[in-house]
């Protein structure tokens, strides 16, 4: 298959408000700038609750991003649940609208939620499709439903091919040792996550366990796709 | 009489540097914040003396983590105000009685304290507001729109509008020392879009924690800090203010004047520690110009490399980045061989094409265009202004969207 020479990746993540959406993508953005990549990411800048829509943004490119907020024509969109589709909880109607050629769908489900008109204009688009399970995953490898989202995250990297796992498992650290607070909310739910882990370090343990299996899972897909990786890197760009 | 000594350790216990050190020389390491981790960072290296917060989206995160400063020692006096016009009338009596002051505002709360304002600068308080635009009208948006600043336009203070994180982080240090000057000392805002800047993470590259600004020093204000001779408000109810008679009014307007010409006076400060007033972005050739401020500014960026690479039309980009003072000098010498003036705006009302067009009159006849414009929250991505300038030029739209 051959892929058009991308310069920049745009990545909308429609999630349910809880599922750590934001989390997922201030991690991704913090991984691609570990990786030497331009990373920004920003959350939608609403008023967010449980189950109630939520989506989030990443901008990850090999020159500098100036770009913000919504991602109208993102390349990447990854589907936290499955009532972001059946439910219509997205910004966006239908939740692909602005995707753009050769694009990529990644999917938390167990079965095809697409009807066949879906099918068909993502066809003629030539996006794929990935579903996997990220919820059961989370919860083979974490043993919770709260890691759903490095099991997105993963994936992502996993099929997308621009950073290492080494760059992603930084990412995850960066994020819950950080030195930043992104807002009270998030600090007490970071509470909440320590009280029931108990200890932190094996909370980000099993966070990175989840998202290395599932790049692992990503990576084999992305294979059999016949897919190359989806930004030169950061080195070689220096090079040129 | 006792030999004066230098300042060389804060109340925080922070080394005082000079500014040019802070914002020029210091190493730096790159962080990765969103824009409100950033007013933290910023402030808590500028040797704050007081704060006061009310919460309003989408400033509440920057008020709360000023406080945090206020907890580790950082800032001297912090407290919720009981309103937004308490707390600019709040920060006002500690600017007066010779404190360095900031808060932070949005949307509705900063009409709510309009009144406080031009008090500010009258009174030559060097306070900074770090506004984080949003919404204003009804019906409700709590989104991104940056109509308020131009009502702010002409309450006498300065006005700066930062790009990204990097620059509000710059602006905040480097507001403070241009506000102090004794020949400028007036109020400093520095503007953001919020939510495209406050709640975005990005990289940001910010000096060590343990060096800060030196200390304000208020004796060197033009008018008399409070002190145990001094009452608050001395100046303001004088006797000869307030009786309407030839000598008030004269004293009101000059007052006024002199209030607008040291806004003009911050210009090479604000030039030497902005590094410049404005910013050129793009073909240097380019016939299209954007001329912008703020997040239109970096949308209209990622526009014109749309345009250079993808359309094969040559466009660049004038970033203003101080509102007030405006840099007309630098904006007419920029413009010159453009074809056609596009100003992008996050309001509906178009205040950056009226500066515009108020800088040009009469001096270069190029068309202006106030467009794109969108308003209430929404996103102006930079395929769309690329759509809106190929449409308007009759041009065929090849890039696909």
């Amino acid at each position: 298959m051959s892929q058009p020479k991308r310069r920049r990746i745009n990545v909308r993540m429609p999630a349910i408000g809880g599922q750590g959406a934001v989390t997922a993508a201030h991690i991704m953005a913090t991984a691609a700038d570990y990786a030497g990549y331009h990373a920004v990411s920003n959350p939608f800048f609403g008023a967010e609750k449980r189950m109630a829509p939520a989506e989030s943004y990443v901008r990850i490119g090999i020159e500098p991003i100036y770009d913000r907020g919504e991602v109208v024509y993102p390349d990447v969109i990854m589907v936290f649940h499955s009532q972001v589709i059946t439910m219509g909880k997205s910004y966006t109607m239908p939740f692909y609208s602005g995707i753009k050629k050769n694009g990529l769908i990644i999917i938390n489900t167990e079965e095809d939620l697409l009807t066949e008109r879906d099918h068909e204009y993502l066809e003629s688009l030539n996006v794929k499709v990935f579903n996997f399970s990220a919820t059961k995953f989370a919860l083979d490898h974490a043993g919770t439903e709260l890691s759903t989202n490095m099991a997105m995250l993963g994936a992502f990297f996993g099929i997308t091919q621009i950073v290492g796992m080494d760059a992603v498992e930084e990412g995850i650290k960066a994020r819950f040792l950080k030195k930043f607070v992104a807002s009270g909310g998030t600090m007490s739910l970071d509470s909440a996550i320590e009280r029931k882990f108990k200890k932190k370090l094996e909370l980000i343990e099993k966070n990175i366990a989840t998202a290395k299996a599932s790049y692992e899972l990503g990576q084999e897909w992305a294979r059999q796709q016949g897919m190359e990786s989806w930004l030169p890197s950061p080195k070689e760009v220096a090079r040129v | 009489m006792q030999k004066t000594q230098q300042v060389q350790y804060n109340r925080a216990g922070q080394r005082v540097v000079s500014p040019e050190y802070l914002l020029f020389e210091a190493p730096r390491e790159k962080q990765f914040m969103t824009g409100s981790e950033v007013v933290k960072e910023a402030v808590k290296r500028s040797s704050v003396d007081a704060s006061v917060s009310y919460p309003i989206t989408p400033q509440s995160e920057a008020a709360h983590m000023i406080g945090e400063l206020w907890v580790e020692g950082y800032v001297g006096v912090y407290f919720r105000g009981e309103s937004e016009f308490g707390v600019m009338s709040e920060v006002a009596g500690c600017s007066m009685a010779g404190a360095r002051t900031v808060t932070t505002t949005s949307g509705p709360g900063t009409l709510r304290a309009m009144e406080n304002f031009p008090m500010w600068a009258g009174s030559r308080l060097p306070i900074q507001l770090v506004l984080m635009a949003r919404g204003v009208n009804t019906p409700l948006s709590i989104q991104p729109d940056n109509l308020e600043i131009s009502f702010l336009l002409d309450t006498g203070c300065m006005i700066w509008h930062a790009e990204n994180a990097q620059e509000l982080f710059d602006m905040i240090i480097a507001g403070f020392v241009v506000a102090e000057q004794p020949d400028v000392h007036v109020p400093i805002i520095t503007a953001i879009d919020g939510f495209f800047i406050s709640h975005t993470r990005e990289a940001v590259n910010i000096p060590p924690d343990d060096i800060a600004l030196p200390p304000y020093n208020p004796y060197k204000s033009p008018l008399v800090p409070i002190d145990m001779e001094m009452s608050p408000g001395r100046f303001l109810r004088d006797p000869y203010v307030m009786k309407s008679n030839y000598i008030s009014y004269a004293a009101h307007t000059s007052w006024q004047y002199e209030v607008r010409a040291a806004i003009e006076r911050s210009r090479p400060y604000a030039k030497h520690y902005l590094r410049g007033l404005i910013e050129e972005f793009g073909d240097p050739e380019g016939e299209i110009v954007f001329v912008a401020s703020g997040t239109a500014g970096a949308q209209a960026k990622e526009a014109t490399q749309i345009m250079i690479h993808e359309e094969g039309i040559k466009a660049r980009v004038v970033r203003i980045k101080t509102l007030r003072p405006f840099p007309y000098q630098e904006l007419l010498q920029a413009v010159q061989g453009a074809k056609y003036i596009f100003v992008p705006e996050f309001n509906v009302i178009g205040w950056l094409e009226r500066e515009v067009r108020r800088a040009l009159y009469g001096n270069v006849d190029i068309p202006v265009i106030g467009s794109p414009r969108v308003a209430g929250g929404m996103t102006m991505p930079p395929e769309f202004i690329v759509k809106e300038v190929l449409e308007y030029l009759g041009k065929e739209v090849k890039h696909v969207i």
